[in-house]
This record gives structure tokens, C-alpha cells and sequence, in this order.
């Protein structure tokens, strides 16, 4: 048994301490957002936040996770309205929308540690995940606007 | 363990009562989709036709009956019902429909997304059931106003009288439902559109940014196994001995079963299911592929050339001869590579079979089939398996193909619970259907007088169709279609097809037989126009003359993308097609430096006729651009010992963000009936940049993908 900690909810997982994290999620604790792509870190679509950096839930086993702070695309925000999402929602992003969960984790990482990113950075943040339906242009288009609907940088930090 | 999850009440189970006679009576509890409420009954109301229901809430559920696969069916189909209807679209819940006869698709003959041709089956039908729908309603208030329905008009949702009363659709439907059906409904004209034609937003997109659309491998079921499958790595092979001791006594692992597609292992959990498949000890028996790779496909393909004159396809007047009698003659050979879909979900199939009936939960592009498929692995008749269509991430064709069902049912059947069987990346790209290979011959002459006298085409290579569709009787696969529809004007036109298996399956891909024949047609327009030493445009142009669709897209791409004056180093190709009744012409700038390629911007401008929501049509001509890239680039799948040598995105390269040029889509506004728009881009991309490494370098290459060519 492991107890970890998923959207701010501490939970006990009875898994394998070599399963991925994405199998965890998915199959133990029933948050399928996250999404089996390649099992390799290939292609970003299992991607979710482990202590606020954008990782690879495919490769990470369960055993690496104790005392991190997980977030998956479920817990971003509770209705949709993290910056991202709203982007997303905004410019119609998705096509088939399997890729999209990783996408808008990835988008959301590189927002926490740059807020204003070029379209340089942005492809290079973004190069990780695969999007088979070419929603690219979009992406970079809808990560500029999530800029715009970031919370104003607070003053006192 | 269950932890508490934003999703876990989500499952909902739709039922069909009754499919009986002729018309469709459905008693159903609709699952919706994209993170909408589903947890409660419709609350009383009435189904007003095969594709509407309306509760006494004010609920309005659409049915769709094509596959929500990123093309925007879920949006555009609901989109001609609710114009009609004159309803919010928004308001909608979209559910996917069961399989039933009210849902074939007209042009595909059968329960079937694909060919691009959704909005075209459903441009009129859809629309008439909303028109339908709302002249009951109005009937049913007129009705208990006792006026003339003249009199009454219907608005946003609720009918209202010329003296100031009014009910809602909710009030009404369940009286409307029983109102006659009303014949001949008039259409709105265009003019008269609120909706169609507007870039209204998407249904899907909510549930595509919280995690909660729900595609097959995101199924749920009480009680529910998960299962992996090993499949022979030799293409068309079987296991002949099978060692499953270390695998059966691994954690979590229920049973282990042999069956038609592999060996089957299912478990509590899909790691475990994966890590007990890893464990067996399978002997497999290659069977007749052992010694299958390229270089034999290529030699077969060849020797079945000249073997074989082919049949002929299209003829006008004599080809033959004018080459005989022409001034100068050209002729040249295409090869177009295997390809894989590579979907980014990957192939999976959610089965619970009972002793009477079975319930698949699947992402697939043909309900029918896939019925049909489940109820031969069950044991039962195809009308005891009820098909849920769950989203798919990504079709492009592969999903067309029902061959990863039969081993969940008969995994299901064997351990009598809900089983969800997964391919993992390595299985989909080894297993694929792939886009076969195909020779193309060509040759054509020029008179004394200059003019392009002939054109010949022959095309060789497996047939998808005879696989698919084994009762037809049309001796030509689509892999010819685009080459019959051959746009320029030529007075001795002959194409031939000869059919040559090589001994794999092949399936359709995403712009069928667009993708290879644009790729040679369209570079060989462009020898021909260097062989008569004119521009690729003017030569084009100059046979177009009865093509006035054709010639109004070319030259707006070519005045958009700068024909003519390409920056210092850049180098334009431009290609130009007809397919799925949309007409669209590329234009690639690109440049070539020290061997080294690099696509700066495609320019693409479409006529599709009537858009129905011009940001779809956007988003999916970007798609097909971006699917044609990688295609072009890097599209390549290699066989040896008959095993596929792709085995993830590492070996089959995709396009990624930092490597997308940027585009320039230019939609043109048209009166002419709607055309297909999740395909036909993607044939132009790897001949328009052909063409402009040949303007770059003078290298025509007739061979893709490009990766494989040395260009310095």
C-alpha cells in the first residue's frame, strides 16, 4: 500500500511500487484525463504536475512519488477556469481532444515559470507532446491569450 | 481501492428497448458526453424523430450518428438540426447514436464515418428533421390554443402565438410527438441562416479540457478486467505453442486465453495485464510473411506491371497512340511508401458479455461492423450486441477496422465480466492497417503544336477495398478514385489499375487515394511543365479552361502565397486537387541549404461550398497540413522478416510545435452544396513541396518520404 497525494487529496494506492503513475491514476484511482500515449515519454499525452513540474506519468512509478505533490488535468481548476482552459475554450482548440489533457498541463507548467513566453519558448516547451490532429497554431495562439488571463503578478512577491 | 474522481459517476447506460418496423421507436437513457450532466433520467418528453428528443425539462438531446473522431461532427451535425429547430445550440446534449437503419449513411451505404461525407449525407436530412420537429411543436400549441399553427412561430426554444402566449419546447413535446408527421417541410434559405455558417463553438470542446470526455480507454465499468494482447510480430502469423506458467501465477492476473488475434491476458489491472503479456513464453508460427520486407513488396509490385496491362479505369480517346505519334514523351515511375495511422489513442475495446447479450463500449468509425464483430466472438446474433460509440482520439481511417474487438469480447466471455482490452503503442504500430504501397507509371506527350496530347497512368499496388467490403463488385480499390477524376484537359487520357497483394492487410487512411495520386499527378504536372519549359502555373491554367472552380483556387493561391517573387532563397511549388467535392490548391516555399530542407509557409486555399461552422473547416484544413507534413517528411513504414520495424514515435516521426511552418488558410465563401473537409488537404502538402525542392534544386523526387532522399 502507498499513500499518494493527488490534487491535494492524500490517498492510498494498493499497486506495485514499479506501477506508473499513469496506471494509477487511471485504473486505481479512476482519473482517466491523463492518457496513455506511447509508455516511453515519447509523446506528452500522459503528462501531469508532479510538485508544479511538468512530468511524464508514463514513466514515473509509484515508488518515486512519495511525499510529491501530484496534480492531474482534474484538479487544474474545478471548473475549467484555470487560465489555460479558458484559453482552450476560448480558440476551440481540441479536434479530437485525446492529446489535449497533456497539452494544457504542459501549456500550464510553462505559464507558471515563464508568463510571457515567445513563440520560441513556447515551441520548445511544447515540443514534448504530440498532437496528431495538428491543433499546433492553435495551441501557441491560445497559450498567448491564457497570458492575458493570467491573475495580475502579486505585488508583494 | 476507489478514490473519489471528478468522473466516477459518469457511466451511464444507454438502452434500446425497441428497434421495431420501419420507423425507430427508442426507449432510451441517454449517456451524454463532455462532462455534462448525465447522472439523471430525462425527465418525460417525447422523441420527436430518430435524431431528437426533447424532456418536459427543456432539455433537447441530438443524436448523432457519425463518429466524433476531432472533425467536428458533434457541432456541425447538431448545428443543421438546430438551425431548423430554432434552438440555442449550445442548449444541446450530444449522445452517439446506437446502431439502427435511420443512421446509415447514405453515401457510404452502410453505418460509416468516413469519406469526409458527414455533413454532406446530413446537409438535408438533418435539417429536415429539425424543420419537422419544430412544425410539431407548433402544431401541438396550435393545438391547445386552438388557432390556425399559421398563426403561431416558433423561437429560441419556445412556440409562441400571434396573441402573446407561448409554452416551451419542454411544454410541448410530449404532445408534438404524437402530432402527424409533416411532409415537405420547407428549408430555410441560406439567407435566412442564423446558424449554419457561423464559427459557433464547439460541444465537444468543454469535456476536452477537464479530462472528462470520454474516449474508449477512458470506459468505466463496475467490476471491470483489463486485458493485454500479444500479437504475432510476423505479420498474418500464429502462436503454435503457448507457455503461460510464469504469467498466471503473476499478481492480479484472472486468466490467460488464447484467441483468432492473440494471446490474451486478462487481470485486475492493465500494468499487471502488460507486465504478465511480457512474461509469456509464446512460440509463434510466422506463417507465409517470414521473409516479407521492402525490398520483395517493391520487386512484386514491379513484376506486376509488367506483367499486366491493368484495366482500364477511364479512357478518352487513344493514349496509345497519340504517345506514338507524339513530338515529345515523358515518362517516369512513383512509389508510395506503407503508412500507419498512428492514431494517438491507441486501438482498445471495452466488452461485457452476458449469456444473452453483449455491450461493447468502443471508439469506432463503423457501428455495424463492429456489432457484427462482436456478436461472431460472442456467440450471439448481431442484435443482442449493443454498440456505444464512445469519442475516438483519432479515426484517419484506422478505425474503420474492428479487428482489436473480437478479442475483448471473447476475453469478456471467457471470464464472464466487463473486459477492457488495451493495445499498447508498440501492438498499434506493428498491427496496423497500414496505407499500402503503390507503383504508379506514368507517361505523356506533348504534339507538334506544344499541347499535351496524352497521359497515361498506370497504377499498381493491393486492393483495401476486396478486404473491406469482400462482396463488392467494383474490380477498382479507391485507391484509383482521385486518378480517374484527373482535372486537366487532355485530349487521349487512359488510366489502368492492376491489383497486386502483398500478402499484408491494408486499410484506408485519411485522403485515401488522394494522397498518393495528388503526389504523382501533381509532380509529374510539374516534369511536364518543365519539359515544355513553362511555369507549373501557366501550364495548369492553360488546362483548366472548363474548370472554373479549379482555376479560381489556383491562382488565389499562387497570388497569395507570391508566385513569382519568392523571397532571396525561397522556393515555391504549388499543387492543386479536386477531392470529396472541395477544390484546394497549396502552395509549399521552402528552402534547400546544403542539403537540408525546410518548409517555411503552405498557403491553401479552399472552396468546400457551404461551410457550416468556417472554424472547423479551419482547424481541420491545418490538420490535414500538418498530417500531410509528417506523411511527406518522414512517412515511412519498413518491413523485414515480415515484422513491422516502427514501433513507437521514436521510429515513426510526427510533427511536433516547433517544427509546424506557418500556414496561411484562406476560405472562400460559396453557394455550391457543402464538401468534404477532414481529408483533402493533406494530398497536396507532400507535391507542393516536391515541386518546390525541384524549383529549389532542380531534384524531382519521385519517391516519398522525403527523409529518404539526399538533397545536397
Amino acid at each position: 500500500m502507498a499513500r499518494i497525494t493527488v490534487n491535494n487529496q492524500r490517498l492510498d494506492v494498493d499497486a506495485a511500487p514499479d506501477t506508473p503513475l499513469l496506471w494509477v491514476l487511471r485504473d486505481h484511482l479512476g482519473m482517466t484525463g491523463t492518457k496513455y500515449g506511447c509508455g516511453m515519454a515519447l509523446c506528452g499525452a500522459c503528462t501531469v504536475h508532479v510538485d508544479g513540474v511538468a512530468m511524464r506519468s508514463c514513466i514515473l512509478p509509484l515508488r518515486m512519488l512519495e511525499g510529491k505533490a501530484v496534480t492531474t488535468i482534474e484538479g487544474l481548476s474545478k471548473d475549467r477556469t484555470h487560465p489555460v482552459q479558458r484559453a482552450w475554450i476560448e480558440l476551440d482548440v481540441p479536434q479530437c481532444g485525446y492529446c489535449q489533457s497533456g497539452q494544457i498541463m504542459s501549456a500550464a507548467a510553462l505559464l507558471k515559470s515563464n508568463p510571457r513566453p515567445s513563440d520560441a519558448e513556447i515551441d520548445a516547451a511544447m515540443a514534448g507532446n504530440i498532437c496528431r490532429c495538428g491543433t499546433y497554431l492553435r495551441i501557441r495562439k491560445a497559450i498567448h491569450r491564457a497570458t492575458e488571463l493570467l491573475p495580475p503578478p502579486d505585488p508583494q512577491s | 481501492l476507489s478514490a473519489p474522481s471528478a468522473n466516477s459517476s459518469r457511466r451511464d447506460f444507454c438502452k434500446r428497448a425497441a428497434a421495431a418496423g420501419g420507423g425507430l421507436v427508442l426507449a432510451m437513457t441517454l449517456p451524454a458526453f463532455g462532462g455534462r450532466s448525465r447522472s439523471r433520467a430525462p425527465a418525460a418528453g417525447g422523441q420527436l424523430n430518430a435524431w431528437l428528443q426533447v424532456a418536459a425539462d427543456n432539455s433537447i438531446t441530438v443524436i448523432v450518428d457519425r463518429s466524433e473522431m476531432g472533425q467536428g461532427v458533434y457541432t456541425a451535425l447538431p448545428m443543421l438540426l438546430a438551425e431548423e429547430l430554432e434552438i440555442d445550440l449550445a442548449r444541446i446534449n450530444v449522445v452517439a447514436a446506437p446502431v439502427g437503419d435511420a443512421y446509415v449513411n447514405a453515401l457510404n451505404g452502410g453505418q460509416i464515418t468516413g469519406t469526409s461525407n458527414s455533413v454532406q449525407d446530413a446537409w438535408e436530412k438533418l435539417r429536415i428533421a429539425g424543420a419537422t420537429a419544430r412544425t410539431m411543436l407548433i402544431a401541438a400549441a396550435a393545438q391547445a390554443w386552438r388557432v390556425d399553427p399559421a398563426q403561431c412561430h416558433a423561437r429560441n426554444g419556445m412556440v409562441a402565438s400571434a396573441h402573446g402566449k407561448s409554452f416551451s419546447y419542454g411544454d410541448l413535446a410530449s404532445v408534438a410527438a404524437k402530432m402527424p408527421v409533416p411532409k415537405d417541410v420547407k428549408l430555410k434559405p441560406k439567407a435566412a441562416f442564423r446558424l449554419i455558417g457561423t464559427s459557433a463553438p464547439r460541444l465537444d470542446t468543454p469535456g476536452k479540457v477537464d479530462g472528462s470526455a470520454e474516449f474508449g480507454l477512458d470506459v468505466k465499468l463496475p467490476g471491470m478486467l483489463y486485458a493485454a494482447l500479444a500479437q504475432c510480430p510476423t505479420l498474418g502469423g500464429k502462436a503454435a505453442a503457448v507457455d503461460a506458467s510464469r504469467s498466471e501465477i503473476m499478481p492480479g492476473v484472472r486468466r490467460v486465453l488464447s484467441t483468432a488475434s492473440g494471446v490474451v491476458v486478462v487481470a485486475d489491472h492493465f500494468w499487471q495485464a502488460l507486465q504478465a503479456r511480457d512474461a509469456l513464453r509464446i512460440t509463434w508460427e510466422p506463417g507465409a510473411n517470414a521473409r516479407l520486407d521492402n525490398a520483395a513488396i517493391w520487386g512484386v509490385l514491379e513484376q506486376a506491371a509488367a506483367a499486366n496491362q491493368g484495366l482500364v479505369a477511364r479512357k478518352d480517346g487513344d493514349a496509345a497512340a497519340a504517345l506514338k505519334s507524339a513530338q515529345r514523351t515523358l515518362a517516369a515511375v512513383y512509389e508510395l511508401p506503407l503508412l500507419a495511422h498512428a492514431t494517438m489513442e491507441p486501438m482498445n475495446c471495452t466488452a461485457d458479455v452476458k449469456a444473452d447479450r453483449c455491450d461493447l463500449y468502443v471508439g469506432t468509425q463503423v457501428q455495424q461492423m463492429a456489432q457484427e464483430a462482436a456478436a461472431a466472438a460472442a456467440g450471439l446474433k448481431p442484435n443482442q450486441v449493443n454498440v456505444n460509440t464512445t469519442l475516438l482520439g483519432g479515426g484517419f481511417g484506422r478505425r474503420l477496422d474492428v479487428d482489436f474487438v473480437p478479442a475483448a469480447v471473447a476475453a469478456s466471455k471467457a471470464v464472464a465480466a466487463p473486459v477492457k482490452l488495451i493495445w499498447t503503442r508498440e501492438d498499434d504500430m506493428t498491427h496496423d492497417m497500414y496505407r499500402p504501397p503503390a507503383r504508379e507509371q506514368m507517361s505523356a506527350g506533348f504534339d507538334a503544336a506544344g499541347r499535351l496530347a496524352a497521359w497515361k497512368m498506370h497504377i499498381i499496388s493491393p486492393s483495401i477495398t476486396a478486404r473491406f467490403a469482400p462482396a463488392g463488385t467494383d474490380p477498382f480499390d479507391s485507391v484509383v478514385e482521385y486518378a480517374a477524376n484527373y482535372p486537366y484537359a487532355v485530349p487521349n487520357f487512359l488510366l489502368t489499375y492492376t491489383r497486386k497483394e502483398i500478402g499484408i492487410d491494408v486499410g484506408y487512411m485519411r485522403s485515401v487515394s488522394h494522397a498518393p495520386n495528388c503526389f504523382v499527378i501533381e509532380s509529374f504536372m510539374d516534369e511536364l511543365a518543365a519539359a515544355a519549359s513553362k511555369s507549373p502555373l501557366d501550364l495548369r491554367l492553360e488546362l483548366l479552361a472548363r474548370k472554373p472552380r479549379h482555376a479560381a483556387v489556383l491562382k488565389l493561391a499562387a497570388q497569395r502565397a507570391g508566385w513569382g517573387h519568392a523571397p532571396p532563397g525561397r522556393h515555391l511549388g504549388l499543387a492543386l486537387m479536386e477531392g470529396y467535392t472541395t477544390y484546394l490548391a497549396q502552395v509549399a516555399e521552402v528552402s534547400v541549404n546544403g542539403g537540408v530542407l525546410k518548409v517555411h509557409k503552405i498557403t491553401c486555399v479552399v472552396d468546400c461550398g457551404q461551410m457550416v461552422n468556417p472554424r472547423i473547416v479551419e482547424s481541420q484544413i491545418e490538420s490535414a497540413i500538418v498530417f500531410g507534413l509528417s506523411a511527406a517528411l518522414w512517412g515511412e513504414v519498413t518491413i523485414s522478416a515480415g515484422q513491422v520495424r516502427q514501433r513507437n514515435f521514436n521510429s515513426y516521426r510526427l510533427l511536433r510545435s516547433n517544427e509546424v511552418p506557418e500556414l496561411d488558410v484562406h476560405l472562400l465563401d460559396s453557394d455550391a452544396p457543402p464538401g468534404g473537409i477532414g481529408e483533402p488537404a493533406v494530398a497536396l502538402v507532400a507535391p507542393a513541396i516536391c515541386n518546390a525542392i525541384f524549383a529549389a534544386t532542380g531534384k524531382r523526387l519521385r519517391s516519398l518520404p522525403i527523409a529518404a532522399h539526399t538533397l545536397g
